[in-house]
């Protein structure tokens, strides 16, 4: 008889998810599905307020990553205002970004991945989190701890306050960079870098220990969309989009934002809240595509920062120039937090940040526009539509996260058919399914549940439907 | 004419005859909270949160529709009326749509440090969440019904102050909203000035200039006072 088993909550993501997984007679995998089981409803609130507002509502979607919310709600807001932002703006915006990726980054490898990677997939569940991270490893706790506590000053510096800063605005920024705010972040960037280059050190170690993990955590061929600067360097804010196939080829370049929905489709699952985007010219679902981490550092041509391209070189020499496993998006999160580290030392160079011409003033000159920004967990799209005097009347909002939809439920499946035969299945088992979704680090909501307290589920259903087992923690 | 004198808290407080119970009750460096008053305009007793006990009357009075009287003896902070006071701020938020997180007047905003000062934590009614419209059709101000209290403090300055009464009130009731004209949008208003004033005397982020985002709209209703005494000492 078969078996449904289901994984609910998932832990160590921010939000709230699901995942089962049916079993055939023989007890082996038939069919997995991770559900997003939350609905937030932002598309349809936000309706009717004036789009200068959209910034500071739409940051409130996520606790962990409001600035990338932030930045692409200011830039559709800068292109309904149809402006140029003053130059210091933009660099300021760009600064940071920079700062959000590094925390952001910090939090996935550190808080919620490390314990599974330090501890190992199979070690006591009881330990397995943060707090057993540092109980094992103090100073690899603390240096990420800190890592993400220096991202979270960029933010701070900048825009007020850590979380939810309403600092980016249609037009430009609201404050800019004080001399005292430069000194503090160029003083402590050398010891950061050093946090960042140890941590990859330590991951490279770990290559021997995991391989079986690295070879069945999605690796598989898909699509990989993300942003680029000129000459295909990495980029975060301001660039244009480029998808490419599992080959390398590039299959789309230089996608100005505004046309996205020539190239992406959405597709409505009934057993998930999340969307399913997909490459149109790929169809349904064969144009799965990748965002985030991995999918930046495979479009992209350079880092465009030395230490990063060294370790980028490395990764590529060692799983090829189009990195496909999902386990490798731990080691291109610490090579962005290295670049984004190496960028930021190149940019707190620049007089502009310290400049007052901060923002455009201008009323409503265009009805639609889109923003686009790389969050850390990928390309984020706010569209926006307005009335002539510049209420919303049309949001769409394409979340990275949605974007992984179709991989990370593939993943899902993949790590169930490897590891669960005839039925069989332990703890170490499902943490493996959990980590798996974990590499993505998918943002479900605004929740963080960093200390990964939340319970988990896993249900395991016959051939009929019936349920058979259920293990929660 | 002789000064009144009167008890406040246990305090002896003389005040001038003709004045209002909460001019004394400020003189004598006591708080009382209030929101539909704000020096320089009329006061209309609309919000209730000025409510005082009076020894020998049985019912509460608004401070500020109440004029002093010789030997009264006054209790403004008594637990009875903290209780209402919580229960009133309590409503106001329930009526409308108040997200201070993501409103133009957060930090700024007399109902948020009202809802503070009489130590609300939680909203202990039901949210009726009306679907109130936004009108940005002013050139330069917006006024977002979500955030009205209907303090008519607006209605006021508009008429008193300068004068074209370009607010009113419709409705009544739950139904009760603020009017531009005879119910036009603002931007159409023929009467309207644009001084800002009713931006000015709005104690919360209901109306505000066009363009301001999340905390930015700056409070500054002690201005209509600034203007009425102006006037008067043709300054």
């Amino acid at each position: 008889m078969g078996q449904r088993i289901v994984i609910d909550p998932v832990t160590r993501i921010e939000g709230h998810a699901k995942i089962s997984i049916h079993l055939d007679e023989a007890g082996d995998v038939a069919e997995t599905r991770f559900h997003v089981t939350e609905f937030r409803g932002f598309e349809r609130f936000c309706i009717g307020r004036p789009f200068w507002e959209m910034p500071g509502i739409t940051a409130r979607i996520c606790g962990i990553c409001p600035v990338s919310h932030l930045l692409a709600s200011a830039r559709a807001g800068d292109g309904l205002l149809a402006v140029q932002i003053p130059p210091a703006a933009e660099k300021l915006r760009r600064l940071m970004n920079l700062g959000q990726i590094i925390q952001s980054h910090a939090l996935s490898f550190f808080h919620l991945s490390g314990p599974d990677l330090m501890l190992g997939f199979d070690s006591d569940p009881a330990q397995r989190n943060v707090f057993g991270l540092i109980a094992a490893d103090p100073n690899l706790a603390r240096n990420g701890i800190r890592l993400r506590q220096f991202g979270q000053e960029v933010i701070e510096l900048l825009g007020g306050r850590k979380i939810h800063p309403a600092w980016a605005v249609p037009g430009g920024v609201r404050n800019g960079l004080s001399q005292s705010g430069r000194d503090q972040i160029r003083a402590k960037l050398p010891e950061m870098l050093t946090i960042a280059l140890d941590a990859i050190g330590r991951l490279k170690q770990l290559t021997e220990r995991y391989q079986r993990e690295i070879a069945t955590f999605g690796v598989f061929p898909s699509l990989y969309l993300g942003m680029v600067g000129p000459g295909g360097r990495w980029m975060h804010y301001g660039g244009k989009l480029r998808v490419i196939d599992h080959t390398g080829k590039i299959l789309i370049d230089e996608l100005d934002p505004i046309d996205y929905r020539d190239v992406i489709g959405e597709a409505v699952e009934p057993w998930s809240y999340l969307k399913f985007p997909y490459i149109r010219a790929l169809g349904y679902p064969g144009g799965m595509y990748r965002v985030g981490p991995l999918a930046r550092i495979n479009v992209c041509t350079t880092m465009g920062a030395t230490r990063a391209d060294t370790e980028l070189r490395e990764l590529r020499e060692q799983a090829g120039p189009v990195i496909e496993g999902s386990f490798y998006y731990h080691h291109a999160r610490l090579i962005e937090i290295i670049a984004a580290l190496e960028r930021m030392e190149m940019l707190i160079e620049d007089d502009d940040l310290l400049s007052n011409e901060l923002r455009a003033d201008a009323g409503v000159n265009r009805r639609e526009a889109v923003g686009v920004s790389e969050a850390p967990r990928g390309t984020l799209f706010h569209h926006y539509k307005v009335d002539d005097k510049g209420l919303i009347t049309d949001v769409n909002l394409i979340i990275a996260t949605g974007q992984n939809n179709l991989a990370i439920n593939r993943t899902v499946g993949q790590i169930a058919q490897s590891y669960i035969r005839n039925g069989q299945f332990d703890q170490g088992i499902l943490n493996r399914i959990e980590a798996g979704v974990r590499a993505y680090d998918p943002c479900l909501s605004c929740s963080t549940h960093a200390v990964g307290q939340m319970a988990m589920e896993v249900e395991l259903y016959d051939a009929q439907g019936e349920l058979l087992d259920r293990v929660s923690r | 004419m002789a000064a009144k004198t009167l008890t406040i808290d246990g305090h002896l407080v003389s005040a001038r005859p003709g004045e209002t119970l909460l001019a004394a009750i400020r003189e004598a460096g006591i708080t009382v909270p209030t929101l539909c008053h704000l020096d320089g305009l009329s006061d209309v007793g609309a919000c209730r949160l000025c409510l005082v006990e009076i020894e020998g009357q049985r019912r509460l009075q608004p401070a500020c529709m109440t004029m002093v009287s010789e030997g009264m003896v006054v209790h403004t902070n008594t637990p009875r009326l903290q209780s209402y006071r919580r229960q009133i701020i309590e409503l106001l938020f329930a009526e409308r749509n108040h997200v201070c997180a993501v409103c133009v007047a957060s930090g700024h905003c007399e109902l948020q440090r009202l809802a503070g000062m009489v130590g609300m934590d939680h909203v202990r009614y039901e949210y009726l969440s009306p679907n109130c419209p936004v009108d940005i059709s002013h050139p330069r101000f917006g006024i977002d019904h979500n955030r009205c209290v209907l303090c008519t403090r607006c209605v006021r300055a508009c008429d008193e102050i300068e004068g074209v009464h370009t607010w009113d009130v419709a409705g009544r009731g739950v139904n009760a909203h603020v009017i531009t004209d005879l119910n036009q949008p603002w931007g159409a208003s023929t009467t309207c000035t644009s001084c800002g004033k009713c931006q000015l005397a709005c104690p919360t982020g209901a109306i505000f200039p066009r363009g301001v985002t999340v905390g930015e709209r700056p409070h500054a209703s002690e201005r209509i006072a600034l203007i009425v005494e102006a006037r008067k000492q043709r300054w």
